[in-house]
């Protein structure tokens, strides 16, 4: 199988403190993996540091064979890489529509002059991108929201549109920061149909980090546990369920 | 489809404005208006230009900028010199402040817009002062007795095109993709990072556009006069401008315009009586925020409004 990310030996450290070390990650094209763990193991500074929002102290990080140790956000995100918040982030004065055309701006070839003066590519460009907007919408039952304000839905809708906004930008890997945080069982199964649906339609590779075990467990090919900012282990979700060091972080030794 | 209803709101917008025009053209012809009012409406023309490029850097991309009035000076004098000193033709000196004053811009917002907040409108707020003083010590533009036998090139006709001309430019590209990168970062800039959008390039290009256009208006302001002076472009005038954007609602181009308007035709109607009007004025001010703190129009265009929805197709949030 393709080797689509790689993360080697990678430590944060903040002042004194160790948020994250000697990380190991690799994710295969087409999978779908969780990272679990207690809370404050280092879940999403490991995101962080996959995204580029945090250069890590030490280590590499590979994505389609190129390094992204360095870059930018919008540049990993621009390489293929798109993700989600867990406090949701979603631009929420404006539209739901308008969040999730957002997302496809550097997709868009036209330039300023061609904007300002409404000529060529423009009008062609815009109509793809709204058209496409709706087909996300529509995949995220938003359809209907598509010309209301993002902060006035409801959480799990919030949720969602994150996620549309998120494929918007036509990623490769998806990493998904708690997607089912704040959802009820009912829709945290919904959810779950559909990040497996996106990931067939789409061809995405999934990382996600949930507190959820019915999720991680359900839909997961292969789980990472992080604690105090190390792996724990790695296997299968059965693997993981036998693990007896997973058992004791969770619920505790003698 | 989508086409053809952008261009009908365009083309309703620009009838709509022709007509106003002539309306306005036609009462100065006939000598309707004092040449008092007359001023005030070129003045309340250059004032839209004004709020709606400050409005591009505050309210869309939500960068707080107070250099304003240092950019438009920038652009006055650079127009004043070319006409009067090298026989430049208005138009041309007109563009060459707005480069001008964009360069200056551009050069400015690379370190400044890693600011935030408050810092960046302390920043750009000495920024402004600095211009100022120092166009108060170069000799050649008449220092702080200022610039001296303008040619009086502004008409309400340049000032009206100029106008139309800045809302077009400034409707159409926050209805663009590079709009939207300055909405999202506005709304949230960690978010914008992590949709692929180039934070600084947009803000810097949002920064540049605002102070061209700046620069524009400052030439206008200009040559509606015989004399200018540094002091005509103190931070003062900045907060004038700050309010217009504040009043009608940042974020709204209809805004922009009430704004400037409201803001030039009360300081002008109560010219008579100056003690009345700043009580009036910050009077109107202080119920506006308790009343209405997203200003006269909120994030709202007039196209997206009740009677008006049925004249244009109901289409995105600014396509007016």
């Amino acid at each position: 199988m393709d080797e689509l990310l790689q993360a080697e030996h990678v430590s944060m450290v903040f002042g004194g403190l160790k948020a994250v070390s000697n990380f190991n990650l690799h994710l295969n094209k087409g999978e779908l993996v969780g990272l679990i763990g207690p809370n404050g193991a280092g879940k999403t500074t490991a995101f962080n540091m996959l995204t580029g929002v945090y250069r890590p102290t030490t280590g590499s990080i590979t994505f389609a064979g190129k390094s992204i140790v360095g870059l930018p956000p919008y540049e990993v995100t621009q390489r293929g890489i798109a993700r989600t918040f867990q406090n949701i982030r979603l631009f929420s004065e404006l539209t739901v529509l308008e969040n999730v055309k957002i997302a496809f701006h550097f997709h868009v070839k036209y330039g300023l002059i061609e904007a300002v003066l409404r000529v060529g590519r423009y009008f062609r460009e815009e109509q793809e991108i709204e058209e496409e907007a709706m087909e996300l919408l529509r995949i995220f039952h938003l359809e209907d929201k598509a010309d209301e304000v993002a902060k006035n839905l409801p959480y799990g809708a919030q949720r969602r549109l994150e996620i549309a906004r998120a494929l918007a930008a036509k990623p490769k890997l998806l990493l998904l920061d708690e997607p089912a945080a704040g959802m009820n069982p009912q829709e945290t199964h919904e959810l779950m149909e559909m990040i497996r649906w996106i990931r067939r339609e789409f061809a995405l590779t999934i990382l996600l980090i949930e507190h959820d075990m019915s999720l991680v467990m359900g839909i997961c090919e292969r789980i990472y546990v992080l604690e105090y900012g190390e792996i724990l282990a790695e296997g299968t979700p059965k693997e993981i369920k036998a693990n007896p060091e997973v058992i004791r972080a969770y619920l505790g030794g003698e | 489809m989508k086409r053809n209803f952008l261009r009908r709101n365009d083309l309703i917008m620009l009838v709509f404005a022709i007509i106003l025009f002539a309306v306005l053209q036609g009462l100065i012809e006939g000598r309707v208006l004092s040449s008092f009012w007359q001023l005030n409406l070129l003045i309340i023309g250059i004032n839209v230009i004004l709020a709606a490029s400050l409005n591009l850097i505050n309210g869309y991309t939500g960068q707080f900028s107070l250099g304003h009035a240092g950019f438009m000076a920038v652009g006055a004098y650079v127009g004043v010199v070319l006409t009067t000193n090298f026989s430049v033709p208005f138009g041309a000196a007109l563009v060459a402040g707005g480069i001008a004053a964009g360069a200056l811009g551009f050069l400015i917002g690379i370190p400044t817009l890693r600011l935030r907040g408050d810092y960046l409108a302390i920043a750009t707020l000495g920024l402004g002062e600095i211009i100022r003083i120092v166009i108060m010590n170069i000799q050649y533009v008449g220092g702080a007795a200022g610039f001296k036998g303008i040619p009086h090139h502004t008409t309400f006709a340049w000032v009206f095109f100029i106008m139309l001309f800045t809302l077009f430019f400034i409707k159409n590209f926050v209805n663009s993709t590079h709009g939207r990168a300055c909405l999202a970062i506005r709304e949230n800039e960690i978010a914008a990072e992590s949709m692929g959008i180039n934070t600084t390039k947009y803000k810097v290009m949002a920064f540049t556009i605002g102070a061209a256009f700046a620069g524009v208006a400052g030439g206008l302001f200009a040559h509606a006069f015989y004399l200018i002076t540094p002091a005509s472009f103190t931070f003062m005038q900045t907060f004038n401008y700050l309010i217009m954007v504040v009043m009608g609602g940042l974020g709204s181009i209809t805004g922009s315009i009430a704004g400037a308007f409201v803001v030039t035709f009360i300081s002008a109607a109560l010219a008579s009586w100056p003690e009345f009007r700043m009580i009036i004025y910050a009077v109107a001010l202080i119920l506006l925020m308790f009343y209405r703190p997203q200003g006269l129009f909120g994030y709202k265009e007039i196209t997206n409004m009740g009677i008006f929805r049925k004249c244009f197709a109901k289409g995105g949030k600014a396509n007016g």
